[in-house]
C-alpha cells in the first residue's frame, strides 16, 4: 500500500498522526497485508507527513534576508568611508557593530528570549549608527551608543519588530546629548584638506585635521559649499553621509528589491527640495539652494536607510507619504530655524513616534467599503 | 490587448508543468468509498439508507428538506457496510457511508430531460438539486441556489470561472481542453436558467491551449460568450476578484456577486450541469490532479466520489519516500491531509504531494511591520492587524477592520517574510467576532 512506500525519511521532519491511542500500529503490521476491515486501516498510526494550515507555499523572502540585503547596501558607503576617514572609521564601524551584537545577546540572555543575534538586525543598527557618528569619535563612546541603541532603543520594547523609534538614532540621540562635544567634532577627509591622495596604510591623516560640516560653515559661518564634493563625499561629516552617489547606489537597490518603501525616500527628499526651494526662491541670499539642502547632512543616508526602516515606518500608502512629507518639513524647519545644523536624526524620531496613529487614521478602504457606504 | 486584472496580490511559481500535459485518465473503480453527508455549504444530509441496503450507482442515499443543501449519490453499486464518523479531509472526522462495491455499475439515472430550451426553469433547477451539484471550484455552494437568485437582484452576467490560479492545479485547465463542447452547453444551460444574455469566460493567460481550444468551439458553436484572457495573477480566481477583473465591478463588502447583478460558476460546475440535464447523470465523479514533486506519476484523473486518496496515489505509482506533506486543493488555501484514506469530496480539486525541496519548514519571526501582506492583500485590509487583533481577541478592532471580509486566499501569509500564520490568526479573529456577535444579539434579546 502507499502507506509502506512513505516510510518517514528523518524523525524531524514526521509526526505521529492524530488519535495515537486508537491505534495499534507494530512495526511488524506494515509488512502485513492490509486488512479488509476499515477501522484497523484508517487508525493505523504510522509516522506521517507534516500537518500544518495552508499555505504550503511560501515567498523567498525572509526577515534575515532583509536585514542582510540592507547592510549589503550600506557597503558602497560603508568602502568609501574607509578610504575617506581611513583607520578610525573602520575601528568607529567594527566597535559599534560588535557592541551591538554583544548587547543583543546579552538582552536575548537577560529576558529569556530567542537568541536573535544572527537575524542581521544587530549588526544593521551597529552599522547604522556608526555612519552616523563623526570618524574621529571615541571608541568608549561608539561602544556605548551602540549598547544604548539595542537595549534601550529596541530590547525594552520587546526586541525586534516592537520598537517605536529607530534604534540607531535612539543611540544617536543619546551620544549627542552626553557628548555635545565630540559628536560634533568633524574630521575633514584627506582629500579635503590635502587636496591630494593619501596612503591609508602609512600615514592616518584624519587625526588632528578638523573641520566643520557644509551644514555647520552654512549655519554659523555663512559659508556655502560646491555641489560636487557633496555628491562625491570630499567633505567634513560622519562616516557614513559624506558621499550622495555612494548611498543613492544601496539606496536604489534596496528600493528595486522593494526592501525600502519608495515613498519614503521621495516624500521626504521631495519635501525637503520643495519647502526649502519656495524659501530659497523668496530670498536667494539668506536661505540656502535647494540642492544643497538635499545632497548634504545626513538626508539621503536618513531617507533611504533609516526612515525606511521597515518597524518604524507606516504600513499604510497614504500614511507612508504624510510620514514621509512631516518629516520633510521638521527637517527644513530644524536646519534653518532651529538651533542645530542638522536635524535629519530629530525628523526621522519625531515622525517615528507618530506611526502608531497613523497607521490607524490612515486605515486603506478595504475592497467593497466605498460602495457600501454610497448605497447607505 | 493587456489582459484584464485586479489590483494587488501576488506571483506564486505555478507549478503546473506536473501535470499540465497529461490527458485525464478515468480511475478505475475503488472497492470502497465513502460518502460524507455533508460536502456542500448548507444543512447537513439525512441518510436514506442503512447498513446492509444493496446501492445502485447515482441513487440518492443521503438528502435534506433544507433549501440550502445537495443530496449526496451513491459513486459505486454495492452494499451499504456502514454509516460512521471517518477521516474528512478538511480535517474533522465527518459521519460518512461506507460503500462496498459488489462488480458491476448499475446506474440510475436523474428524470429525463427531453429538451432543456423548452423546458420550464423550476424543473431545470430541480434537475440541478436532485444532481447534487455543488460549486466544483472548491466551495461546494449548492448551484441550484446561486442560479435562483431572488426576484429583487436582477442579473445580467454570467461568469464562468476557468481562472484556476492555485498553483500545481491543472483540472480545470483539462477540462477545458477536452470537454470544452460539453463547459459551453452547461454554461448556456445555467444562462438560460437565469435568463441572462452576457455570459463571459475568464481563462488566466497561462493557459493558452485552453483558451485557444473554447475562442475555437465558442465561435463553431455560435455561442454568444466573451472570452476574456486574464493576467497570472494569484487570487484571480477567487469570485469578487474575477468579478473585478472580468467587469470592473466590486462587490460590495459583505454582500454576494448577485448585489452587483453577477452569477459566477466552475467549468467544472458548468460540465456537472450539462450531464445532469441533457445526460440525466448526477454528480458522482470529478477530475481531481494529482500531482507534485512527491508523485510518480503525475495525472488529472476523472474519480469517484468518495474515492480513497490512497486510490488516486495508486493510479499514479504512488508517492516517493521523501514526500514532506500532501494536501488536498492548492498550496495557497489547501488542508494538509493526516491521512490518505480520506475520501474525494466534490470539492475536490487537486490532491497534492510535495518533498522538503519544494516547501521547507519555517522559522517564524516577530513582525517587523514591512507591510509586505498589506501589499498583497487583494482585499486592501491590513493583515498584519488584524491578525493582531485575532491573536488578542479585540473584536471592536476586528470590526472596525473589516475582519469578515477577507476571502482567506494566504496571500498574506505567502508574502511574509517573519512567515508568520497570518490567516490562521484572522480566522480565530472571525470566530472570535463571531461569538462576540452572537453573544451580544443574545444579550440584546
Amino acid at each position: 500500500m502507499t502507506e509502506e512506500k512513505r516510510s518517514p525519511q528523518s524523525g524531524g521532519e514526521t509526526r505521529p498522526a492524530e488519535d495515537p491511542g486508537k491505534t495499534a500500529p507494530a512495526p511488524a503490521a506494515e509488512t502485513e497485508k492490509p486488512k479488509k476491515n476499515l477501522r484497523s486501516r484508517l487508525f493505523r498510526s504510522e509516522r506521517m507527513t507534516i500537518v500544518e494550515p495552508a499555505p504550503h507555499a511560501k515567498g523567498k523572502n525572509s526577515v534575515p534576508r532583509i536585514m542582510y540585503t540592507v547592510i549589503l547596501a550600506l557597503l558602497p558607503a560603508v568602502v568609501l568611508s574607509l578610504f575617506l576617514f581611513g583607520t578610525r572609521a573602520m575601528i568607529t564601524i567594527m566597535v559599534a557593530v560588535f557592541a551591538a551584537m554583544v548587547a543583543e545577546y546579552a538582552s536575548n540572555r537577560i529576558m529569556k528570549s530567542t537568541v536573535s543575534v544572527d537575524d542581521g538586525s544587530a549588526i544593521l543598527t551597529g552599522l547604522l549608527l556608526a555612519l552616523t557618528l563623526p570618524p574621529g569619535f571615541p571608541i568608549a563612546g561608539t561602544a556605548l551608543g551602540a549598547v544604548v541603541a539595542i537595549v534601550f532603543g529596541k530590547q525594552v520594547f520587546g526586541g525586534l519588530g516592537a520598537n517605536i523609534f529607530n534604534p540607531a538614532l535612539i543611540g544617536r540621540a543619546f551620544l549627542q546629548a552626553s557628548f555635545p562635544v565630540k559628536i560634533t567634532t568633524w574630521s575633514m577627509p584627506a582629500f579635503a584638506a590635502k587636496g591630494v591622495y593619501f596612503d591609508m596604510a602609512t600615514k592616518n591623516a584624519v587625526d588632528g585635521i578638523s573641520g566643520a560640516t557644509p551644514l555647520g560653515l552654512l549655519k554659523f559661518e555663512h559659508i556655502g559649499t560646491q555641489l560636487k564634493p557633496l555628491l562625491f563625499g570630499n567633505i567634513g561629516g560622519c562616516i557614513g553621509e559624506t558621499s550622495a552617489i555612494a548611498l543613492l547606489i544601496g539606496g536604489i537597490l534596496l528600493l528595486i528589491l522593494k526592501y525600502a518603501d519608495w515613498r519614503i525616500p521621495l516624500s521626504y527628499i521631495g519635501t525637503v527640495f520643495v519647502f526649502s526651494g519656495a524659501l530659497w526662491l523668496i530670498n536667494p541670499e539668506l536661505y540656502p539652494n535647494p540642492l544643497f539642502m538635499v545632497l548634504s547632512g545626513g538626508l539621503i543616508l536618513g531617507a533611504f536607510f533609516m526612515a525606511t526602516d521597515m518597524v518604524t515606518s507606516p504600513v499604510t500608502p497614504l500614511g507612508t507619504w504624510i510620514y514621509g512629507i512631516g518629516m520633510g518639513i521638521v527637517l527644513v524647519i530644524i536646519r534653518i530655524w532651529g538651533g542645530l545644523p542638522e536635524g535629519v536624526m530629530y525628523s526621522i524620531l519625531f515622525m517615528n513616534g507618530l506611526v502608531p496613529l497613523l497607521n490607524r487614521w490612515t486605515r486603506p478602504k478595504y475592497f467593497g467599503e466605498i460602495q457600501e457606504e454610497k448605497k447607505k | 490587448m493587456k489582459p484584464s486584472t485586479f489590483k494587488k496580490g501576488l506571483h506564486p511559481e505555478d507549478y503546473k508543468y506536473f501535470s499540465r500535459n497529461q490527458a485525464i485518465e478515468t480511475l478505475p473503480l475503488p472497492d470502497d468509498v465513502y460518502l460524507p453527508l455533508q460536502q456542500h455549504i448548507g444543512a447537513p444530509c439525512v441518510p436514506l439508507v442503512k447498513k446492509g441496503d444493496r446501492v445502485k450507482t447515482g441513487q440518492i442515499i443521503a438528502n435534506s428538506e433544507a433549501y440550502v443543501s445537495a443530496p449526496v449519490h451513491a459513486s459505486v453499486t454495492g452494499i451499504v457496510r456502514d454509516i460512521e464518523k471517518y477521516y474528512h479531509p478538511l480535517g474533522m472526522r465527518e459521519t460518512m457511508i461506507h460503500i462496498q462495491r459488489d462488480g458491476e455499475d448499475e446506474w440510475e439515472y436523474l428524470e429525463k430531460i427531453r429538451d432543456w430550451k423548452w423546458t420550464p426553469k423550476e424543473q431545470l433547477l430541480k434537475t440541478v438539486r436532485d444532481a447534487g451539484i455543488v460549486g466544483l471550484g472548491g466551495a461546494t455552494f449548492p448551484t441550484h441556489v446561486k442560479l435562483n437568485p431572488p426576484d429583487d437582484k436582477p442579473i445580467d452576467s454570467f461568469i464562468l470561472n476557468g481562472v484556476e490560479c492555485e498553483p500545481y492545479l491543472t483540472a480545470d485547465d483539462r477540462l477545458m481542453i477536452e470537454q470544452a463542447d460539453k463547459i459551453l452547453l452547461g454554461m448556456a444551460i445555467m444562462m438560460h436558467i437565469l435568463d441572462v444574455q452576457k455570459g463571459y469566460i475568464g481563462i488566466e493567460n497561462n493557459k493558452p491551449e485552453a483558451i485557444a481550444r473554447m475562442q475555437k468551439r465558442i465561435v463553431e458553436l455560435g455561442y454568444p460568450f466573451k472570452l476574456v484572457p486574464l493576467k497570472v495573477k494569484y487570487p484571480q480566481g477567487a469570485e469578487k476578484m474575477l468579478i473585478y477583473s472580468v467587469l470592473k465591478r466590486r462587490v460590495p463588502a459583505g454582500r454576494l456577486p448577485m448585489d452587483v447583478g453577477v452569477v459566477v460558476n466552475n467549468v467544472a460546475t458548468a460540465l456537472a450541469v450539462a450531464e445532469a440535464v441533457t445526460e440525466a447523470k448526477p454528480l458522482i465523479q470529478r477530475v481531481i490532479t494529482v500531482t507534485g514533486d512527491g508523485v510518480n506519476q503525475p495525472k488529472n484523473l476523472m474519480a469517484r466520489v468518495g474515492t480513497p486518496f490512497t486510490e488516486l496515489f495508486k493510479a499514479c505509482g504512488n508517492v516517493k519516500d521523501n514526500v514532506h506533506r500532501i494536501f488536498m486543493g492548492g498550496p495557497m488555501m489547501g488542508m494538509t491531509q493526516y491521512h490518505l484514506e480520506s475520501p474525494v469530496i466534490k470539492g475536490s480539486s487537486g490532491i497534492v504531494a510535495v518533498s522538503g525541496d519544494l516547501v521547507e519548514e519555517l522559522v517564524t519571526f516577530p513582525c517587523i511591520h514591512c507591510g509586505a501582506c498589506v501589499k498583497a492583500c487583494p482585499m486592501n485590509l491590513l493583515p498584519l492587524r488584524i491578525s493582531r487583533f485575532g491573536q488578542r481577541g479585540m473584536v471592536e478592532q476586528l470590526d472596525e477592520y473589516g475582519v469578515t471580509n477577507c476571502i482567506e486566499c494566504g496571500s498574506c501569509a505567502f508574502a511574509c517574510p517573519a512567515n508568520i500564520p497570518l490567516v490562521q490568526w484572522i480566522k480565530v479573529g472571525k470566530l472570535r467576532l463571531r461569538e462576540y456577535n452572537a453573544k451580544r444579539a443574545k444579550e440584546k434579546a
